[in-house]
């Protein structure tokens, strides 16, 4: 099922090859088994969305593919190389970035060190000019405490610190929880700049009306499974099936 | 009106090594997780790196500066790389014992081969003499300990509050596993730190051995008063546990001219009442 989904998924242009590769991918919080076998792909320059209900393992997804679950078995590939057993300091130098759910702002780093803070890991990042020209009210508050940040410019500054890192493939983790409509619409048209940029990104949406404004594909998960996979075009198509899916 | 002015300097004194060795214990804390009862017995090590370095290798006292707090330092680095690094996640409980375990081995060892008494330490030709101030007589010597304590105390606080690598400490002190998910090595960054606090306590074991002697028990006789220190200027804060540390020193020096009978309590006491008002400390985060 998995596999027919990635098959059926729209061939990407010219640049776009296999980037991201997940096979079989399962993990554990301890003795909790969360993750059961995932099975994605994502392309170079794509807008991919994991969509599913709370708990059904799309965090953890993340995580394990940045490396910072504990437990994890199976194969990620990142630009064909096998990173499953890799630290996550090496995966984040090899090019992923990671922007979680809770956005992990600093308290005890202004808003210019916590901008600053991810290393470069390689060339191609964004001038820090460019930075500020899509988030114009960061620079603004570049001498305030990171947590005193409005939740939308936090989660903006979350987005903005990974972008200078020349890090090509993103994880966002539901940048729009929690944010009030003329944000979320602005992290909308930021995800739409940076694909445009050229970057790949691997989004986790419970919103998929945002994420349809975005997404090239979706993959559905549930109880720690990829069940189904489609593409922006089949999205109406998928509609019911969408809305069983999430209970919504 | 003597006396009191010597017994400021003297709490001035004992204030800069609080602050040196608290300093340590809050930089420690704060990466680590645990609290360094191996403190005392590191500030030890490097009073006796400097005895040696200058009996054994004729090496003076400005080169021991440098070097016991390097040498010390990577003594350290070794105890986290083998023992220290496999206590995350577990309860202070066990970093405590363990790290109180290592400082009565490494006491334990030094008194075996020195037995208690001191051995002296002759102060450095250039600080010898003194100074007459006109309303007291300042020892050179103690004068550069108290302005050289504070001058690394102030920069250790600049490289922790106001650099790039202090911005990743303090980072990885909040949520190391975000840090290191940016591609910084935090478990080298968690080594080079342990390394940071020991050999500030080294230092502050070359300053005290002029004053002191060197004697294998000198850091468990002062390491109690420091974590009384630590107690009450809390664990979270850089800049709190230098100014409680120095602080702490001059209230002893006070009550040692006012009131001699509580010169030794005294911290102690100051340290209950912060606890019944305030039990994270003055400056303190919650542990
Ligand atoms: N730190 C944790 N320890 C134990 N269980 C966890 C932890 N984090 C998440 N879980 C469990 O793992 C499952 C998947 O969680 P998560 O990946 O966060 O879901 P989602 O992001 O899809 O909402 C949930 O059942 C959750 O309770
Ligand atoms: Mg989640």
């Amino acid at each position: 099922m998995p596999d027919t989904a990635v098959a059926e998924a729209p061939a990407k242009a010219a640049s776009g090859g296999n980037i991201l590769q997940v096979r079989n991918l399962e993990a554990w919080y301890g003795e909790s088994h969360i993750l059961h076998g995932i099975n994605f792909d994502v392309n170079a320059g794509e807008v991919v969305t994991l969509l599913g209900r709370n708990g059904a393992g799309k965090t953890t997804t993340l995580k394990s593919i940045m490396g910072i679950i504990g437990r994890r078995t199976g194969s990620v590939k990142f630009n064909n190389q096998e990173i499953i057993r890799a630290t996550s300091d090496k995966i984040a130098r090899m090019g992923i970035a990671f922007c979680p759910e809770e956005r992990g702002i600093f308290a005890s780093l202004d808003v210019r060190e916590n901008l600053l803070l991810p290393p470069v890991v390689r060339e191609g990042g964004l001038p820090l000019e460019q930075i500020f020209d899509l988030f114009p009210n960061l620079k603004e508050r570049l001498n305030s405490q990171g947590t005193k940040l409005s939740g939308g410019e936090q989660q903006m500054l979350a987005i903005a610190r990974i972008l200078r890192t020349g890090a090509s493939f993103l994880m966002l983790d539901e940048p729009t929880e929690g944010l009030a409509p003329v944000i979320i619409q602005q992290i909308g048209h930021t995800i739409a700049r940076l694909k445009k940029e050229g970057f790949t990104i691997l989004l986790v949406e419970q919103n998929f009306r945002f994420a349809s404004t975005v997404a090239d594909r979706y993959y559905v998960v549930e109880h720690g499974k990829i069940i189904d996979g489609f593409s922006n075009a089949e999205l109406a198509a998928n509609m019911d099936k969408l809305h069983t899916y999430l209970g919504v | 009106m003597q006396a009191l002015y010597a017994q400021l300097l003297v709490g001035l004194i004992n204030g800069s090594f609080y602050a040196l060795l608290s300093l340590g214990l809050a930089v420690i804390f704060g990466m680590l997780n645990i609290i360094n009862f191996a403190h005392g017995a590191l500030y030890m090590m490097g009073a006796f790196v400097a005895y040696f370095l200058l009996n054994l290798g004729g090496i003076n006292y400005w080169w021991a500066l440098l070097l016991a707090p390097i040498i010390v330092g990577i003594f350290g680095m070794i105890l986290e790389r083998t023992m220290l690094q496999w206590l995350t996640g577990l309860d202070h409980l066990y970093g405590l014992l363990l790290t109180f375990g290592i400082a009565l081995i490494v006491q334990g060892v030094f008194q075996n081969y020195f037995g208690s008494s001191g051995l002296p330490y002759a102060i450095p030709d250039q600080l010898k003499g003194g100074m007459n101030l006109g309303f007291m007589f300042l020892p050179i010597y103690r004068g550069w300990v108290v302005v050289f304590s504070l001058v690394v105390c102030l920069a250790t606080w600049f490289l922790i509050e106001k650099t790039r690598l202090g911005a990743y400490l303090r980072a990885a002190t909040e949520n190391p596993t975000l840090v290191r998910a940016f591609g910084i090595n935090v478990p080298r960054m968690i080594t080079l730190t342990y390394g940071l606090g020991v050999g500030l306590a080294a230092l502050a074991g070359v300053l005290s051995a002029p004053i002191n002697q060197v004697r294998p028990l000198m850091g468990a006789d002062l390491i109690i008063v420091v974590f009384a220190v630590v107690v009450i200027g809390g664990m979270g804060s850089i800049m709190g546990s230098i100014i409680t540390g120095f602080a702490l020193g001059v209230i002893e020096g006070l009550t040692k001219y006012f009131y001699p009978e509580a010169s030794n309590t005294v911290v102690f006491v100051l340290m209950v009442l912060v606890l019944l008002v305030k039990p994270t400390g003055l400056t303190g985060r919650a542990a």
